[in-house]
């Protein structure tokens, strides 16, 4: 065996026996390196006879750049065997559980959810939202509505009353959204159209009835607004808000001291089975009550009712609430029960509106 | 309101069927609520006892033979008395429900022998109270056809839900009037009485009363019939009153509730020999006491209208006839009364004594005055009619007479108000069905209002009677006018505000609650509550008597329920109102919220990736201090503007609260951990921790010329951190060193953040350390050694100087 082969022996013997990235480092200085034994050789070239260096220079060279090569083999896969070790030792269980994102742990109340899918349909309409306090005077929670002294509604057994201030007034928690229909007439002209969402009190607690519950009320006054504009604002409300292709409406008349005409409306509904579908059945359901407003609410107002007219409708929030989403009891609405809030409520990132739809 | 079909077409004549009828009365406003068609009674056949045999195991039973008209005998056990061959009655075979008893019959066998169904008694069918043997039928009864119809019993019973505004319709006639008008038959006319009269009425009527308070009675009309006879009314007026749920007690007194029904007529009836001397009608004296029909006792005052005799109070007027002049079967001479009463006195004394009758119904509602002596002379001809006796002339006093309302009506107001067109004509002739008096023609009538409807006012009344006659599902939808334009925000920055609160509070993982508006007493005081103008007179529950002056008890509570139930660790909020005064600006807009346990914003409970064995971390003043600042900046506050004071209002821990304020008087909220003493006054416990922040006390955000952001300015040159340590006393605040540090250098100084704080004995007892990390972020150039220099130097003496640090070693 020739130096050259006994050396290229040696050397890849080294390489294969290198077991990490240094020792492959060391192998290649030891070879390759300024001192290194293939190195030395080529030094060696200078004194040779160009015959000699013709045979044994080629000779030298082919052992350079064989050991070269074996030597970046040997590393590249000594790098990779120690990157899949380091991989291994970093493995983790990822079976373990995280953390859910806040954003998808909260809730939102449906009755606030209820009230942005309305604003949402009412907006396109052109309406606007308004609002007004809880605690109201007699005049508007009924005198200006047309309430007529001595009205049942009126007495202790249906209205919470606060004690009377030295002029004698007491103070009522309002019945119903519709004082805000006088305080909007008093601080806008007509046109007017606005949707009234809030809180309402009366003195009854069942399981259908909550002394405290929510309305939305609509009210509507220009030069023309009439009964079949009120049929077509009531169908398309009920059309968006229920997400249904089409709804078969049926108006009653009825009574209401704010309005006259006034009519009681039922939505045609499938209530055979636990859940009330709408858009089909045969079955009748009251939902709202409406009317056109009456001539002496207008005067309260401060408008003429000779020269503008106006409808105005009221519904339970709650109770449409109930209806679009199944909630069997309306007194959950008020328990803040984590549990039913958890259940019933809406994520904060799940926003009502037409381009995406109402309800996901 | 409640009738029966053939009772209806007593003055209605009409092919209708009851479908028709039902879905006409409520198409004009008369919502049918329950229509009974007397299926129930249909199964029962008139049957014949053809052999009746003792039970051979027991004394009392006999087994029957029964034939229902096929000729073949059906086995039946039967226990009653009257039970005998030949008899003929009332079968009911297995699968029929037996209203009475509230039993389905199957095949029984009663001590050994099958028993295939039942005969039965009147009671078994709820016809009457009688129970002392089996129905026992004339010789004739028809075997095998419905005993229903046979006894008349398969009237349909129509209910409807009276609108307040319609005393018309509280009497069948009325009702018959508005479905004639709606084409569904012809109105019979109510034929004038005709009966002889001898004598006077010997009683006679005063109206007592001050000249301001006359409105009380405005007519009262009394009449004595002689020599009557008062035995039970005829089989036609029980079963009728009977359909309706009352119950007949004699005829005298069913007549009158008849025409309570029948005209809406209430009337009253005393026995004249249990009246002493003269009637006067007059307000009730103080303590003044009556037993009425009832048989209950009132104590009345001023307030009620009585009709009294020499000997006291006889009736409450217009609500409950006395106890002791009452008409029984020995009654010989009865008084007669039709009277009218004040709508609103008999509706405040009725719920003053908390009476519920049928005349009261009426009389609050208002009482055709026009009938008050037609309605009589009804009555005396159903008297004479059923108890014979004689009539004597009436006495009548304090009627003035009708003057009815007079409304000018173009009848282009239906169009106007309604969007459809009506023929003149038509509208007219609506009217007219309705008993409207109309004068004029064609478009501009002159309308006068019929006595019998008090609810007719002005125009839009005449609209509705047209509209709900002429069909109000002729309306069609039109769609509202279009602004034609594309509509922009409709929110003010108010709504805007509550709803970005409520997202943003609920984006940290809270749940949003409604709690109730009143809260006890005593959580009101504790909160700053409890003004004797903001409690409710009338409260549905002791402890739901004040307004709210704050959100937190109300959570704190709803935190304490959740947790009782087994789910402590709970993060609740609420944005609603809260009351300061009973005016509208004394309900503030409130954000609030409480976390309890270790609902954390990270999240609540235990978990592995916590470290120390998972444990979760317990709420504090800076898990609220979070929450109501994110509130802040989701309403758009300008946080630079926003300061932290220690401490809070009393029911805050008072070294573990802040209050957010902008200026040294705007309070914008508050916030911390609550004081030991609150939480045991609303009996809650755990870690807690909330905040409330008042979203209309945050400025309306300037008006911006334009929508256009700021130009970036990006600095070319890199930011540098430098870390700085400051031994302080324990009570300078990091908030003072952080203002200190900052002020060094408004321009270079982008921001400075707290990132340790230490304390311990090498520091000595009151002092601690503030760890600070400065960001400096270079404009214009690269900052130099000595640029770096004097800038740190700056920072240190600043901070040295406010709070008397030192910079650590």
């Amino acid at each position: 065996m020739s130096d050259l082969e006994s050396l290229k022996s040696t050397l890849l013997n080294e390489i294969e026996a290198a077991a990490d990235e240094a020792a492959i480092e060391a192998v290649r200085v030891n070879a390759l390196g300024k001192k290194g034994s293939v190195s030395e050789l080529l030094k060696t070239l200078g004194a040779m006879s160009p015959e000699e260096r013709q045979t044994r220079g080629a000779a030298i060279n082919v052992l350079k750049n064989e050991i070269t090569e074996r030597i970046t083999q040997r590393k590249s896969a000594l790098k990779d065997a120690a990157i899949a070790a380091r991989l291994a030792a970093e493995s983790v269980d990822v079976s373990l559980p995280v953390r859910t994102s806040p954003a998808e742990l909260g809730r939102i109340h449906p009755i606030t959810q209820i009230v942005d899918e309305i604003s949402a349909i009412f907006g396109d309409m052109g309406f606007s939202i308004a609002e007004g306090p809880d605690v109201e005077t007699d005049y508007y929670n009924f005198t200006a509505l047309n309430f007529p002294v001595g009205h049942p509604a009126r007495e202790m057994h249906d209205t919470f009353f606060f004690p009377a201030d030295e002029n004698g007034e007491r103070k009522v928690l309002r019945t119903h959204t519709s004082p805000v229909q006088v305080r909007t007439m008093e601080a806008q002209k007509p046109p007017i159209r606005i949707i009234i969402p809030g809180k309402t009190y009366r003195q009854d607690s069942d399981a259908t009835h909550s002394p405290m519950f929510h309305q939305v009320e609509g009210l509507v006054i220009d030069k023309k607004a009439n009964v079949a504009n009120l049929r077509w604002v009531l169908e398309e409300f009920c059309k968006s808000f229920f997400e249904v292709d089409s709804v078969t409406m049926r108006f009653r008349p009825s009574f209401f001291p704010f309005t006259e005409p006034s009519f009681e409306v039922d939505i045609q509904c499938d209530r055979s089975g636990p859940v009330v579908k709408f858009g089909e059945g045969k079955d009748w359901m009251e939902i709202l009550g409406c009317g056109m407003v009456h001539p002496n609410v207008l005067r309260f107002g401060g408008i003429d009712p000779d020269e503008y007219q106006g409808f105005a409708w009221g519904m339970g929030l709650d109770r449409i609430a109930m209806l679009k989403y199944g909630m069997p009891d309306l007194r959950d609405f008020f328990n803040a029960d984590i549990r039913w809030i958890n259940h019933y409520g809406f994520r904060p990132l799940d926003m009502p509106t037409l381009f995406g739809g109402l309800s996901a | 309101m409640k009738f029966t079909l053939s009772w209806l077409k007593d003055h209605l004549e009409t092919d209708a069927t009851l479908d028709q009828i039902c879905e006409k009365l409520t198409a004009i406003g008369l919502e049918v609520e329950d229509v009974d068609d007397r299926a129930a009674f249909k199964p029962f056949t008139i049957a014949k006892i053809v052999t009746a045999e003792k039970h051979p195991e027991a004394d009392r039973l006999k087994v029957l033979g029964v034939d229902k008209g096929d000729g073949k005998l059906i086995q039946i056990v039967c226990g009653a008395p009257n039970a005998r061959a030949g008899l003929i009655g009332a079968l009911a075979e297995p699968g029929t429900y037996v209203p009475g008893i509230d039993v389905t019959l199957g095949v029984g066998k009663i001590r050994g022998v099958e028993s295939h169904g039942m005969m039965c008694s009147e009671k078994e069918l709820m016809v009457s109270d009688d129970h002392n043997g089996i129905i026992d039928l004339p010789a004739d009864a028809p075997l095998g056809t419905s005993y229903a119809a046979y006894a008349g019993l398969d009237d349909p019973v129509i209910e409807i839900n009276l609108t307040p505004n319609r005393p018309d319709c509280t009497g069948v006639y009325g009702i018959a009037r508005d479905l004639a008008a709606a084409g569904l038959g012809t109105l019979k006319t109510r034929k004038a009485p005709a009966f002889k009269v001898e004598g006077k009425t010997p009683v006679e009527v005063k109206l007592d009363f001050a000249s301001d308070d006359t409105h009380l009675c405005p007519g009262f009309a009394l009449r004595l019939v002689r020599g009557v006879k008062n035995g039970p009314s005829p089989q036609w007026m029980q079963k009728r009153l009977t359909a309706i749920g009352l119950r007949p007690i004699n005829a005298l007194v069913d007549i009158t509730n008849y025409m309570t029904f029948d005209q809406a007529r209430p009337l009253h009836v005393f026995d004249a020999a249990k009246v002493a001397g003269n009637l006067v009608v007059r307000r009730a004296k103080a303590g003044e006491k009556v037993l009425a029909l009832d048989t209950r006792e009132y104590e009345l005052n001023p307030a009620n209208v009585v009709i009294a005799d020499d000997k006291g109070v006889e009736s409450i007027a217009g609500i409950m006839g006395g106890e002791h002049s009452g008409c029984d079967e020995n009654t010989v001479d009865v008084l007669v009364e039709s009277a009218l009463w004040d709508p609103l006195n008999i509706a405040k004394s009725g719920r003053e004594h908390g009476i519920i009758t049928d005349a009261r119904y009426r009389f609050e509602r208002g009482v055709d005055p026009e009938y008050m002596v037609a309605g009589l002379e009804r009555a005396t001809e159903l008297v004479l009619e059923l108890c014979g006796g004689v009539a004597a002339e009436a006495n009548v006093v304090g009627y003035a007479g009708y003057k009815a309302k007079s409304i000018n009506f173009p009848v282009s107001e239906v169009k106007r108000l309604t969007g459809i067109d009506v023929p003149a004509k038509e509208s007219r002739d609506i009217l007219v069905k309705l008993g409207f008096g109309v004068e004029g023609s064609g478009e501009q009538l002159k309308v006068s209002v019929p006595s019998w409807r008090p609810d007719v006012d002005g125009k839009a009344d005449l609209v509705e009677e047209v509209l709900r006659i002429h069909g109000v599902e002729q309306v069609k939808a039109q769609p509202l006018d279009s602004h034609g334009v594309v509509n922009g925000k409709i929110l003010t920055t108010l709504q805007i505000r509550t709803r970005a609160a409520k997202r943003a509070l609920a984006a940290r993982g809270m749940g949003e609650a409604v709690t109730w508006s009143f809260i006890p007493a005593e959580h009101a005081t504790l909160f700053g509550g409890g003004s004797a103008a903001l409690k409710l007179s009338n409260p549905i529950a002791a402890d739901m008597s004040d307004m709210r002056p704050s959100l937190l008890p109300g959570l704190l509570s709803a935190a304490q329920r959740n947790a009782a139930r087994g789910y402590g660790d709970v993060a609740l909020f609420e944005v609603s109102g809260t009351y300061e005064s009973d005016r509208p600006e004394g309900q503030r807009r409130v954000a609030g919220g409480v976390r309890r346990g270790t609902a954390t914003l990270a999240g609540a409970g235990r978990m592995w990736s916590n470290g120390k064995a998972g444990g979760g971390k317990a709420v504090d003043v800076y898990d609220a201090k979070a929450d109501a600042l994110a509130v802040l900046e989701a309403c758009g506050m300008p946080m630079g503007n926003v300061q932290i004071e220690k401490g809070g209002p009393d029911w805050y821990h008072p070294g573990r609260s802040g209050t957010i304020k902008m200026g040294p008087k705007v309070i914008l909220g508050t916030f911390g951990e609550f004081h030991p003493k609150a939480l045991d006054a609303l009996d809650v416990g755990g870690a807690l921790c909330g905040f409330e922040v008042y979203i209309d006390a945050i400025p309306e955000p300037k008006k911006k010329a334009t929508k256009t952001k700021p130009v970036l300015e990006l600095s070319p040159f890199q930011a540098v951190r430098r870390d700085f340590a400051f031994v302080v006393d324990k009570s300078v605040e990091a908030g003072a060193i952080i203002r200190a540090a900052a002020s060094a250098d408004r321009k270079l100084i982008g921001a400075v953040n707290v990132f340790d704080i230490f304390e311990g004995a090498s520091l000595g007892a009151d002092k601690k350390s503030v760890a600070i990390e400065v960001t400096i972020q270079p404009a214009e150039r690269t900052l130099t050694d000595e640029d770096f220099d004097g800038l740190t130097k700056r920072i240190i003496a600043n901070v040295e100087k406010t709070t008397g640090g030192t910079l650590r070693a």
